[in-house]
């Protein structure tokens, strides 16, 4: 489902002498549905770049990143924009959205976005939410003023609202009690179950151990951390 | 007093004449659209109608039987200032009878009397640009008769009925001309819109301060425009004229006493002198000597 | 909602740009603009001041006759180049498939006509006779921008900012229009008023499969509303892309000025 070829990435600084900052050369994976891969690697070593490069967050130097039939490196916007929306699904560490919209309408989005009527989005973001251990009296407000844990869960539902036959997971349960950690566990193992195909960064071992078939080290990809 | 021949024929002089001649050619020939014209001053102010006196003073030739009435009448100042202006400068002779006007100047009325192929009836206009009540830029209102956008002109009417609950425009009532210009048909009572469509005579209406003059040809049409659900309706007073007993014609309200007591008369002085004259009576008229 | 089907329905775009300059004199106003927007795009435009960014817009609505280019819009009748295209046949689209949302509200609204009346315009301007169902349409309106229904005799001076701008849109959109030309539509506002505007404008793109184009100086107003985004310098387009790939990872010296220059709250 998704397959990581060569893949290479550099930042240019140009407010600071043009300095060119090599940051991921000769990069591989593939992960087919159904499969749960954990990137591991120390801090900075690219897991959370490789990451955005393959949510089209992050312009890739050289290589392909193919999800589904899409070449993510070379794809016009517009491509990129259609394969998030029905294709592939993003979990990050930050809630970005409207201010003042309610948590249920932020939820809904991405099935109302696919044409989804708003009453049959809404029903799925309440139960989202509610397996979510969101309390009903939140949904009607906006998550921006959420605690930490709120909005990650927030973030979630988001996420798992639509199932996405590819799902990116950056730190799902990093901020998560053990109730709330196990109930995003269970939805990912039923998202593998359903055959999404996963690439999820993990600090949380234990989770890492349950979920993943596959770990690799993005530090085999970084220049100048390469062992 | 000075002699009539110290003017030119009509007061005007003949390259004036040729000028307004050519914008009365030029909008009879495009109907409803506003010609400008490079308007004289007049001995008297404007808003005294220079627009309608220029137009006649065009149009008149030395056989021509003047008619001038001023809001339906022949006996105000503005009509009889003007009759005598045309009698001292043109010396052509003047009527009150409008089947007998060759040429009849108006403001704010239509004759009751229908009239007929070869009559002329000239109109003082104020305000020449129907879209200038929602649209002050002169560059903007152009454009919009020159692409016919009218959507403004039904604001106008939409605005009149969420505030009135009807369209509460009675006068200044805007018309489509021949499915083209939306014209103003300068501040007649709506009740004379109809007698705009399809008349005999030749229509023209002149402003002179705004220095403009359109023309609506014999048998033009010309439709008012109101909403499918709010038809346009020729409104006038609910009464017959109390001297002539006429129950069709445009009525003025006339307060008779500090009582209040009121009577409504024909606005027409021509039309309801006539009816007298044939014997037609209402409750507070008297006979008069017949013709 | 598969994948393919979405791509499927954007193939032909709704407007092509090519080439597009405007000099005043030995001023560049904007030169060699090239996009192509997809049905249901929004496309962010954002520069400093005087980066040609309006000069841009006004000339893609039409206010504005380029110096060169081609302005292609996908009219019912097949591409047509607009800026081509005679004055009347422009304004058509002007009022049936376009619409334009002005900063400030009062060169979008009639100050002097009710709110009905300035949402109904539109309808009258194509044709619309029928008085009832008007004001019924422009009563649904005036409740999608979440203005109540007992406003709808009064004018636009007596609401406020957010208000006016909210009675623009419902005026601009009334007749289902296919591309909104925005400037600078949350500029006058404030902050609170923006977030309500933002999400009115997000779902009303959303259920009418509207496309957009959107003059800001804003980021954050992008990020949350364009789908694309183009940054513009000195009259050109320097850098063009996905917004939040432009955003997160600029690839030109000026984008990245740009957006390092923004204050974090």
């Amino acid at each position: 489902m998704i397959t990581i070829t060569n893949l290479s990435k550099s930042f240019t600084l140009h407010n600071q002498g043009a300095a060119v900052i090599p940051v991921m050369a000769g990069a591989n994976l593939a992960v087919s549905a159904g499969e749960c891969l954990g990137l591991v690697g120390a801090s900075g070593s690219g897991k959370s770049t490789l990451m955005r490069m393959i949510w089209g967050n992050y312009l890739a130097a050289s290589g392909s990143i193919m999800v589904g039939d899409v070449d993510v490196a070379k794809a016009a916007p517009r491509e990129i924009i259609a394969l998030r929306r029905g294709t592939l699904g993003y979990v990050s560490q930050f809630l970005r959205v409207v201010p003042r919209v309610p948590t249920v309408d932020v939820v809904a989005e991405p099935l109302l976005t696919l044409g989804v009527g708003a009453d049959a989005a809404r029903g799925r973001a309440m139960a989202l939410l509610a397996q979510l251990n969101i309390p009903e009296r939140l949904w009607s407000l906006s998550p921006t003023t959420f605690s930490g844990g709120e909005q990650q869960r927030v973030n979630i539902a988001r996420g798992f609202v639509h199932p996405y036959p590819a799902l990116l997971l950056d730190e799902p349960t990093a901020s998560l009690d053990a109730v709330n950690r196990e109930v995003v566990l269970t939805l990912i193992e039923a998202a593998k179950a359903r055959g999404a195909a996963i690439i999820g960064i993990f600090h949380d071992e234990q989770a890492r151990a349950r979920l993943c078939d596959r770990l690799v080290d993005v530090t085999q990809f970084t220049p100048g951390m390469a062992q | 007093m000075t002699d009539q021949t110290a003017y030119n024929f009509a007061y005007l002089d003949e390259q004036t004449k040729r000028m307004i001649r050519r914008a009365i050619l030029k909008g009879v020939a495009i109907p409803g659209y506003q010609v400008p014209f490079a308007s004289r001053e007049m001995p008297m102010p404007y808003g005294w109608g220079t627009g309608g006196v220029q137009v006649t003073a065009a149009c008149l030739v030395p056989e021509d039987r003047l008619k001038v009435i001023d809001q339906g009448a022949d006996d105000t100042t503005n009509a009889v200032s003007i009759r005598r202006f045309f009698q001292r400068t043109a010396g052509v002779a003047v009527t009150e009878a409008t089947a007998e006007a060759t040429v009849i100047q108006t403001r704010h009325r239509i004759p009751e009397t229908p009239l007929t192929e070869g009559q002329i009836l000239v109109y003082q206009v104020p305000i020449p640009e129907p879209l200038r009540f929602l649209e002050p830029r002169e560059t903007e209102t152009r454009k919009m008769h020159e692409l016919e956008d009218y959507g403004l002109m039904h604001v106008k009417l939409y605005e009149d009925i969420s505030r009135h609950g009807q369209i509460a425009t009675a006068y200044d009532y805007p018309v489509k001309v021949e499915g083209r210009y939306v014209m103003d048909p300068s501040p007649i009572p709506k009740f004379d819109n109809p007698k705009l469509a399809g008349n005999a005579a030749i229509q023209l209406f002149g402003a002179g301060r705004e220095q403009r003059i359109y023309a609506l040809p014999p048998y033009s049409e010309a439709i008012s425009l109101d909403f499918d659900d709010y038809p346009f309706a020729a409104s006038k007073a609910d009464h017959a004229c109390d001297l002539c007993a006429a129950p069709d014609s445009y009525l003025d309200e006339v307060i008779t006493d500090d009582q209040g007591s009121r009577m409504f008369v024909c606005s027409d002085t021509d039309f309801c002198a006539s009816r007298r004259k044939a014997g037609h009576i209402g409750p507070m008229g008297t006979p008069m000597a017949g013709g | 909602m598969d994948t393919r089907i979405w791509a499927k329905m954007t193939t032909q775009p709704l407007l092509s740009v090519r080439n597009l300059s405007k000099f005043y004199g030995g001023r560049i106003g904007c030169a060699d603009v090239n996009f192509d927007l997809f049905p249901g795009e929004v496309l962010g435009i954002v520069g400093e001041s005087g980066s040609g960014k309006s000069t841009l817009l006004s000339c893609l609505a039409g206010h504005l006759a380029p110096d060169r280019g081609e302005v292609i819009f996908a009219t019912t009748e097949g591409p047509r180049d607009t800026v081509q295209m005679g004055e009347a046949a422009r304004r058509r689209l002007a009022r049936t498939d376009w619409a334009y949302v002005h900063q400030n509200p009062r060169d979008g609204l009639r100050m002097g006509v009710s709110a009905g009346g300035n949402v109904g315009e539109r309808l009258m301007a194509v044709g619309a006779r029928h008085y009832g169902q008007i004001r019924d349409k422009a009563v649904d309106w005036l409740g999608r921008v979440e203005i109540a229904a007992d406003r709808v005799d009064d004018r636009p001076s007596a609401f406020s900012g957010g208000m006016q701008q909210r009675l623009q849109i419902a005026r601009n959109l009334v007749t289902g229009p296919r591309l909104v030309f925005m400037d600078e539509p949350t500029g006058g506002l404030d902050v609170s008023v923006q977030a309500r505007l933002l999400d009115l404008l997000r779902g009303l793109v959303r259920e009418m499969g509207l496309s957009a184009i959107i003059v800001t100086h804003d980021l954050a107003v992008v990020r949350l509303l364009a789908d694309r985004l183009m940054v513009m310098k000195g009259g050109y387009v320097v850098e063009q892309g996905l917004t939040d790939q432009v955003l997160d990872d600029p690839q030109h010296e000026y984008t990245q000025l740009l957006v390092s220059s923004v204050l974090q709250v």
